[in-house]
């Protein structure tokens, strides 16, 4: 009789706890499954104007929007351009061009990179991803690297 | 009433709340200063709900708003920042008298447990906040913030995608941080700070190792209440004069709007109390041996929280009343490596 009942008692708590986890896993998926930012589609893009010419003087730098990423495109003292990822390979803060050393430099961490985007100093772990300058006429185009 | 409600048990219970009076008696109030702060932060964030707008088309110009247009918006601002960085000193003080006094000691190993993660809550009140005004030295910071968790060993792509509403800091992780900062947060605290203190009520007040042996009839005390009240009152009062003097004369800044095709400014630094952490990042190097520095500071510090956190129950001999003179070379280190990188990423 005892054997039946404890068969019995077991058999309702595992039905009990079977439903709690599937109550809970009912409630919590839903939630996880919101909080989990919609995947969105970028707009694709495979070149964008960075101005003209004249606007960039040399020795000097601007950031240039590439869909959702910032591009830095830098106008060396000889007149060349340079365009490269802003964004910082340690902790994605956006890079500046320092003119007094002629590097780029990261100010949240002091991390530096040559005008290559090669990481020179500081904590940055790889170099920054390099784009292409073109020039159309009088205008400056940056796009993807094939 | 009484018959309704029992008042006289909770009449009894505080009649024979005692404090222990010794040397370090003044450790004590450090736990109410932080319950204050909590509170003025309570309040003050309601006030400022009334005005704050979380998107990124409006924050920033919102808190514009509340510092230039409406009637003492930029005392309640100022007071409510002020008072965060106060609160968060205040629990470092409170944390660390525990830890010096070994009050984490058995039975008391669980308040240690609730008091560290409202400690770790604090810190993520202060970066949920901080993002707020969608400045530009927030964004940056919660740049770097978040891409550290990004770092994190297996789940920090995940984590990273939860904070920021998506792969980059913009409107979605302001709103995400709005609703962390005001609702998420506090919910958490609260429940969190509840069991800290019916714990601290439940064990009474520690006392220090060495008056352990000693009779109860040569111990001396002061009951709860109103005695111990009364200073604490007082106390609260002085620091809320302090805070209103802070807040009077220097005003919380606002800075530049966010902007996120600009570049980190120079000089950006986080809020003091992350900037021990800032700065050991900026010391390590990019790689130790294979493995990427950022990564290595990342686990070093996740181990060092969590070794925190268990501190009652790897000191096994404070817990047997033993001495351990091991754990306050821990403490002072502790301590000295913060402040030193603290002072050290201030001067930089």
């Amino acid at each position: 009789m005892s054997d039946k009942i404890q068969t019995r008692r077991s058999f309702i708590t595992s039905i009990l706890t079977l439903g709690a986890a599937g109550l809970s896993a009912s409630i919590i998926y839903p939630i996880i499954k919101y909080l989990t930012p919609p995947k969105q589609r970028e707009v694709e893009v495979s070149s964008v104007s960075a101005g003209k010419i004249k606007d960039i003087e040399n020795d000097s730098f601007k950031i240039v929007r590439f869909g959702n990423k910032p591009v830095i495109l830098i106008r060396t003292d000889k007149g060349d351009f340079k365009a490269l990822s802003a964004q910082c390979t340690h902790l994605d803060c956006t890079v500046q061009y320092k003119k007094s050393e002629g590097v780029i430099w990261c100010a949240c961490h002091n991390g530096k990179y040559d005008l290559n985007g090669r990481n020179i100093s500081g904590p940055p772990p790889r170099p920054l991803d390099p784009y292409m300058v073109k020039i159309k006429g009088e205008e400056v185009f940056i796009s993807k690297k094939a | 009433m009484d018959e309704r409600l029992d008042l006289t048990s909770l009449s009894h219970f505080i009649e024979k709340k005692y404090v222990p009076v010794h040397a370090h008696s003044i450790w004590y109030y450090f736990g109410g200063v932080s319950l204050f702060f909590f509170i003025i932060q309570v309040l003050t964030g309601i006030l400022l709900l009334f005005y704050y707008k979380g998107s990124a088309d409006l924050a920033f110009e919102s808190i514009q708003f509340i510092m230039s247009k409406v009637a003492f918006g930029w005392l309640i601002r100022s007071i409510h920042a002020w008072a965060a960085n106060l609160f968060i000193l205040s629990v470092f003080i409170h944390m660390f008298s525990v830890f010096f006094e070994k009050a984490y000691r058995r039975p008391r190993e669980l308040t240690w447990v609730t008091g560290v993660f409202l400690f770790f809550m604090t810190l993520t009140f202060g970066f949920s906040g901080y993002l707020l005004p969608w400045n530009k030295l927030a964004f940056f910071a919660t740049k770097v913030g978040t891409d550290i968790a990004g770092n994190v060993p297996f789940v920090g792509e995940i984590m990273k995608g939860f904070l920021r509403g998506g792969d980059d800091v913009t409107g979605a992780t302001l709103s995400r941080f709005f609703g962390f900062h005001v609702a998420l947060f506090p919910g958490i605290f609260t429940i969190l700070l509840v069991i800290h203190i019916l714990m601290v009520q439940r064990q009474g007040m520690s006392e220090p190792m060495e008056l352990e042996g000693t009779p109860e009839e040569t111990k001396k005390s002061m009951p709860f209440f109103p005695n111990f009240m009364l200073r604490d009152l007082l106390l609260w009062l002085i620091v809320l004069n302090v805070l209103a003097i802070l807040a009077v004369f220097f005003p919380a800044d606002l800075g530049e709007k966010a902007d996120p095709f600009s570049s980190a400014p120079a000089g950006i630094k986080p809020e003091w109390y992350f900037l021990f952490m800032f700065q050991t990042l900026k010391y390590i190097p990019a790689k130790i041996f294979i493995m990427d520095g950022e990564l290595l500071g990342i686990v070093l510090f996740g181990l060092a929280g969590l070794l925190w956190v268990v501190v009652p129950f790897w000191d096994i001999q404070s817990s047997k009343g033993l001495r351990n003179k091991k754990i306050n070379y821990i403490g002072l280190f502790a301590v000295g490596f913060i402040i030193i990188l603290t002072i050290l990423g201030w001067v930089s």
